[in-house]
């Protein structure tokens, strides 16, 4: 019968929109098992460390591969050192070229414009890495350190944080290539919140007399506050986990000077240098120990980050 | 003193040239880098980089095996990964309007798109080095497959987002099924965009070095076998950059290029096709 196949042909159908339907649905639940096993993984592989160490390991500032005593506070100081540079440098840099690029830039300019800074954000770390060792690092050691030393590390309290010998290498370094790195980042999130400000009240504003800077200062500014926030958490996020730049330039030395101008270590580079080379389960687990710990606060700020560029979203939703 | 006018214009002319200033810095490290690249890499890249082996130190030689080794690992990722992304980010568009799924998946995911990845590379090592044993060209592939699939699932999310519901809906009236709807109807109409994020994840992974540093390390010889540790363009450029040798520097910097120039050509590539599709829409 006729009527009979038509129907069995639409049951058919509906089995394939539940498979295809369950297919979808399990690979978006891959994504969470994927979070939950490497939160598992790392934890399992670091058990050694956290056993031997407990809490003090996030305060010790022992690296003694030999004595099997491991501790993570330097790498950990390294990288919010590190990052914090990086972040004082981008934030007003990234402001500036979003601003540019949204109030002032001719518009034949815009476009290419930005994707320039967004190629900035394509070259892989490796050659921002190899560029900030072979070129940048001794220009900066020539020129740069012994005025820093002449000038600031003279100062009577800021002074001891910029003192020390001219090697090109070391925090300051990583730190002002990990701006460059992140500035593309933190300005085209900047550049896009920007441009949600319904023009309604920009127009307003100029149309009141306000300047170009009042507008972005008192107009634009309040208004995506929140996503301008949202951008600079995950330019840092960034920053924190970033590795092959940092394990270049930042000398990989585990000790705790109080001058920027000396080689440090961060938790990315410390496994970078150090992972394939570690012998014996403690060592590695105590390398495996700072992984976690780096996921961990990467993921709290991005999690920030994130949280923040959706209250924008939300609110714009409302607006429109 | 200057009267409150003339105070506001100076302070707009000042703030707007720092603006201007801004836009410079950045452009001009990138003009800087771009620039040595050339300086370096374009002496050093002659046919013999494609056509010999990694040397050992203090002889010449060339890039090849890392550079196949590079191509296969990124194929091999990209097949794993592209799969897996477009039929999640499906889901988040097309069927997780209802339930508390699509929401944190979503948000999960825009955390793991920005995720260290290095510790992808610990990762890895974690539950395959360590189970098999070996470094291999498998667990590299592995490694940038999970960077992949971030990226894919959130530009097919989008891409599908910005498909018209009227199209689905003429689809469904005509009696389509759903997933005809979605297969041949929807995703159809979000191709574009959606080879955009793949073509935009490729490049990433091209030059991801810190998550094959504990998967795939490196190879010094020639090796198709993906069960074997395997040679890789970044690997390749971190060694022999970090090393003391005039001739493994000079390759470093060959390789520093290519990887540059695929990399930003992929990346204008996906922008190009991105705007043609935007335009033909």
């Amino acid at each position: 019968m006729p009527m009979f196949s038509h129907e069995a042909r639409l049951k058919r159908q509906a089995v394939f929109d539940l498979l295809f339907r369950s297919l979808t649905r399990v690979s978006a639940f891959a994504v969470l098992v994927l979070l939950a096993a490497i939160i598992v993984s790392l934890m399992v592989g670091s058990m050694p460390a956290i056993h031997a160490f407990g809490f003090g390991f996030l305060v010790s500032s022992d690296w003694d591969p030999v004595n099997d005593k491991f501790g993570a506070l330097i790498p950990i100081i390294g990288t919010l050192i590190t990052s914090g540079i990086a972040l004082l440098i981008a934030i007003p840099v990234s402001f500036g070229i979003a601003l540019f690029l949204t109030e002032l830039s001719p518009r034949i300019l815009r476009r290419p414009l930005g994707i320039a800074i967004e190629l900035l954000a394509g070259i892989p770390s490796i050659i921002y890495g190899m560029w900030g060792l072979f070129i940048f690092a001794p220009l900066f050691a020539d020129y740069v350190e012994p005025w820093i030393n002449k000038h600031i590390g003279t100062l009577s309290y800021i002074g001891p944080f910029f003192s020390g010998p001219p090697m090109g290498i070391g925090m300051l370094t990583a730190g002002i290539i990990l701006a460059i790195m992140v500035i593309p980042f933190i300005a085209s999130v900047m550049r896009d919140v920007f441009d949600v400000v319904p023009t309604l009240l920009k127009e307003s504003a100029y149309g009141l007399g306000a300047t170009t800077w009042e507008v972005m200062w008192q107009v634009v500014l309040p208004y995506t506050k929140i996503g301008v926030a949202g951008g600079i958490m995950l330019g840092l996020g960034r920053a924190l986990g970033e590795t092959m730049a940092i394990t270049f330039v930042i000398g990989n030395a585990h000790e705790l000077s109080k001058s920027l101008l000396m080689p440090g270590n961060s938790i990315s580079s410390a496994l970078a240098n150090e992972f394939t080379e570690a012998v014996g389960d403690l060592y590695t687990a105590s390398l495996i120990e700072l992984g976690l710990i780096l996921f961990f606060i990467t993921f709290v700020v991005l999690s920030i980050a994130r949280y923040m560029l959706y209250k924008l979203g939300q609110r714009e939703g409302q607006a429109s | 003193m200057l009267n409150l006018y003339t105070r506001r214009r100076i302070l707009n002319a000042v703030g707007l040239s720092v603006s201007v200033l801004a836009m410079l810095f950045g452009l001009f490290w990138l003009c800087w880098i771009l620039i040595t690249l050339l300086d370096h890499g374009l002496p050093a890249l002659t046919l013999i980089v494609f056509e010999q082996m990694t040397p050992p130190p203090g002889s010449a030689g060339g890039l090849l095996n890392a550079i196949a080794g590079s191509a296969m690992m990124t194929l091999v990722g990209t097949l794993i990964g592209t799969p897996i992304g477009i039929l999640a980010g499906t889901y988040l568009a097309e069927f997780g309007q209802r339930g508390w799924m699509a929401p944190v998946t979503r948000f999960i995911n825009d955390v793991l798109l920005s995720a260290p990845s290095i510790v992808i590379g610990l990762f890895v090592y974690e539950v395959y080095v360590v189970r098999v044993k070996h470094f291999s060209g498998w667990a590299g592939a592995l490694a940038l497959s999970i960077l992949v699939i971030p990226i894919v699932i959130r530009t097919t999310e989008n891409m599908l987002r910005l498909v018209p519901s009227t199209l689905r809906e003429a689809a469904a009236a005509l009696g389509a099924p759903q997933w005809k709807v979605i297969n041949f109807v929807t995703l159809r109409a979000a191709r574009a965009g959606i080879i955009t994020g793949v073509l935009l994840a490729v490049a990433r992974i091209s030059g991801e070095t810190a998550p094959l540093l504990f998967t795939s390390l490196n190879n010094q010889f020639w090796s198709s076998n993906m069960d074997q540790p395997m040679a890789n363009l970044p690997v390749v450029i971190f060694q022999f950059a970090m090393s003391p040798y005039a001739d493994w520097q000079n390759l470093a910097w060959a390789g520093a290029l290519l990887i540059t120039v695929s990399v930003l050509t992929l990346n204008i590539m996906a922008r190009v096709l991105f705007r043609q599709s935007a335009t033909t829409h």
